[in-house]
């Protein structure tokens, strides 16, 4: 019999169209031993070397079946500060699961869903993370309460730092918050999250735009160091005539008015605008978000993407998921022109073909024009998800090394101000949640070393 | 939770509120605004800050009822849920009025647009600047704070439409008669009348800065619901703005812009009405 690993159940997916409720219901305890049982234990486990925050992942899988979940649950929280999010939106098969040995011939352990498992159950038996320090009288500020953050506060408070982050929006969480939908990461175990990391002693600032209500100088001055978690906030356009149509929006704007603002109920005080048919342009997670997200509100939703399906840099569950929910992928394929009429209102897309190339540097196929493919496809919607750039706004008035792409420029986390240290999307540009709290993590760390 | 100390009706359906926000109000430079929040799920409202008192903290704010979230704005008696700011860059005189001594400026306000000039003008009047406005409003009804502003303007025209106060007509009626007299218009109000005031400047070729009010969500450059197009190019009034050359703005994409959401703004205010008499009936 061949090594298959447990799936678990997910939401039928003509009935989740329908609604925002979790997609995947999550391991059941049987099938979650099961799971377990099937990890090799190996003694130099590779999956260790894939995960971002470095988990120590037989060691909770281990405890898994010695049915200790408090065990499983301290051991995830050593290294990680929100086990319940990483649990749903790693990209696992590029990272612990990817490594996992039992990959090589059958299936890998799923990883991400015992993950999830551990701190689901560990939140409704209300464990909290027993590790926590007395106060050791050193202050930190953290600007972004976004995954980067959140992580850095919470690995700092732990050993005894006084943490205060400050939010510019009235919730923190970040893109946790704003971004990814309930459907893939329900709003209360952000909150959970958020609520332990207050229990650990850190303090959150919501509704404070620093860089305009107070200054990263003034807080250099204030704290013994500063991370700035600011994330890349700033959505990208295409330029393309007709952009600034009443029926086009950034992915970030659709996301924020259907999560933050609860535009996914019909009580909403906060207004969604729908059309009939949307072109969601991009093929990333946020794409698949945004494109999902509407489905659910009852439009013809479509992923519009310059190449092709195995270049979607989406996680692959993502991207199953979207289709099974009835998502149509047109690809390569790129809008040249979006079409209006006097009221400024979408009356469709001329889109180009796009013939795929070579790898470049870094490995990604370059894409070209078709000459000449250029069609009208119907449409009264179109949202942009192309990808975020950072927002400088936090840095105002100082005089931190920036990249040509704008990027703050750090070394071992730490950037050109002194005692201020910077991670996740600020640094890199968009990519993974996970990526950020291992830059959060590890800045948390330099900031130990240096102020201890 | 940020304290409502007053929030009391001046005219019909326009409102001045005061609360306690220090955090929004201790760097904040004229021009700039704040995003509240009536509630905990309620819409992301941004309104000018018309005026502070730093010393206790204290934020000013004037809005007018135009649809539902602001109609349950004047319902709050208590507490704000949310107050972020200063958000989006000061008036550029106001942030370095050295650079423009000497120069002649003229604010021209249409309707409640007088909540935000009434900071500007008193600011500078405060670093000695000699500063005339134009106030406009459709009926003598209708005017706000017209002693606070008499106290910083140096020349104050009125203009009704109706004539019932003040020159009969508008705001660019009495503008084109003086217009030889300023070096710099500064024009908050209507983006119509924002049009009108920058057509006529354009002609005299007289420096235009207007102060642009599209739909915001997060007001902190996230979302990009308020790109308006400036010079042919887009930018988000809540991090590049609110304020532009008037000279450069696609006021007519603007107007367009505004109606976004117009269908959805009347369903929810009809759900309302009806909620709030139902309430009514409930107490009767």
């Amino acid at each position: 019999m061949k090594d298959e690993k447990v799936i678990g159940k997910v939401q039928d997916p003509k009935i989740r169209v329908q609604n925002f409720e979790e997609v995947e219901l999550g391991y059941t305890k049987e099938e979650a031993l099961k799971e377990s049982a099937r990890c090799l234990q190996c003694p130099k486990p590779r999956c260790v070397q894939g995960c971002p925050v470095s988990i120590m992942i037989p060691n909770f899988i281990k405890a898994i079946l010695a049915e200790d979940i408090e065990k499983a649950y301290e051991v995830i929280s050593e290294s990680s500060s929100l086990p319940a999010v990483c649990g749903r939106v790693c990209p696992q098969e590029k990272q612990c699961e990817a490594m996992c040995i039992k990959g090589l011939k059958g299936d890998a352990i799923s990883i991400g869903s015992l993950e999830r498992y551990v701190a689901d159950q560990a939140y409704q038996n209300n464990f909290i993370s027993t590790i926590k320090k007395e106060k050791n009288g050193k202050k930190v500020a953290v600007v972004g309460s976004g995954p980067a953050g959140l992580t850095c506060a919470g690995t700092l408070a732990k050993k005894g730092y006084d943490v205060t982050i400050y939010e510019v929006l009235h919730k923190a969480g970040g893109v946790l918050t704003y971004g990814i939908p309930e459907f893939r990461l329900p709003q209360s175990i952000v909150e959970k999250e958020v609520e332990s990391l207050e229990k650990l002693g850190v303090r959150i600032l919501t509704d404070v735009p620093v860089g305009n209500a107070i200054t990263l100088k003034e807080l250099q001055e204030e704290y013994d160091a500063v991370f700035l978690g600011t994330g890349a906030g700033l959505p990208k356009f295409m330029g393309i005539p007709g952009e600034d149509a009443n029926g086009v929006f950034s992915a970030n704007e659709i996301l924020t008015r259907i999560n933050l603002m609860g535009g996914f109920q019909k009580s909403s005080k906060t207004p969604v605008k729908l059309g009939k048919k949307v072109y969601v342009i991009g093929g990333g997670n946020v794409a698949m978000d945004a494109v999902r997200s509407l489905k659910r509100l009852g439009l013809d939703a479509h992923i519009l993407y310059r190449r092709s399906e195995e270049e979607l840099p989406a996680r692959k569950m993502e991207v199953e998921h979207a289709k099974e929910e009835g998502i149509v992928f047109d690809l390569l394929q790129n809008p040249t022109k979006i079409i209006v009429d006097e009221n400024n209102n979408i009356t469709g897309m001329e889109v180009v073909n796009m013939i795929l190339g070579e790898e470049d540097a870094d490995g990604r196929r370059s894409v070209t024009k078709e000459e000449g493919s250029e069609h009208i496809v119907d449409c009264d919607m179109v949202v942009m998800a192309l990808g975020t750039d950072p927002n400088h706004e936090a840095l105002k008035e100082s005089d931190i090394a920036l990249s040509d792409r704008g990027l703050i420029v750090v070394e071992d986390h730490k950037t050109s101000l002194d005692n201020v240290y910077a991670g996740g999307d600020a640094v890199t540009g968009a990519a993974t949640v996970i990526l950020a709290m291992e830059a959060g993590k590890k800045a948390a760390q330099e900031i130990i070393e240096a102020i201890s | 939770m940020f304290k409502v100390i007053q929030n009391k009706e001046l005219v019909k359906n326009c409102y001045e509120m005061i609360v306690e926000a220090p955090m929004a109000i201790q760097k904040a430079i004229p021009g700039q605004f704040v995003i509240v929040m009536a509630k905990e799920d309620s819409e992301r409202i941004p309104l000018t800050i018309y005026d502070y008192d730093k010393e206790k903290g204290l934020l000013y704010l004037i809005y007018q009822i135009v649809g539902a979230s602001t109609e349950e704005l004047s319902k709050v008696k208590e507490e704000l849920f949310g107050v972020v700011g200063p958000l989006g860059k000061p008036n550029e005189i106001c942030k370095d009025p050295n650079e423009y001594e000497g120069k002649r400026i003229c604010y021209i306000a249409g309707g409640v647009g007088i909540a935000p000039v009434y900071p500007q003008v008193k600011y500078l009047k405060e670093q000695g600047m000699d500063i005339d406005v134009i106030y406009g409003v459709r009926s003598a009804n209708q005017l706000i704070i017209q002693k606070k502003i008499e106290e910083v303007a140096h020349q104050m025209y009125y203009t009704t439409d109706d004539g019932t106060f003040g020159t009969k007509g508008f705001v660019t009626d009495v503008l084109e008669k003086n217009i030889k007299n300023y070096d710099i218009v500064v024009a908050i109000g209507p983006v119509i009348m924002m049009k009108s005031v920058s057509e006529l400047t354009k002609k005299h070729n007289v420096k235009t800065i207007v102060s642009m009010n599209p739909i915001m969500v997060d007001g902190s450059g996230m979302c990009g619901a308020c790109r308006c197009e400036v010079e042919g190019k887009p930018k988000f009034a809540c991090i590049d703005g609110p304020e532009f050359d008037g000279h450069k703005v696609d006021f007519d994409l603007a107007l367009k812009r505004l109606n976004i959401y117009k269908e959805e703004e009347k369903e929810k205010w009809e759900d309302m009405k009806t909620l709030l008499q139902e309430e009514v009936s409930y107490e009767g």
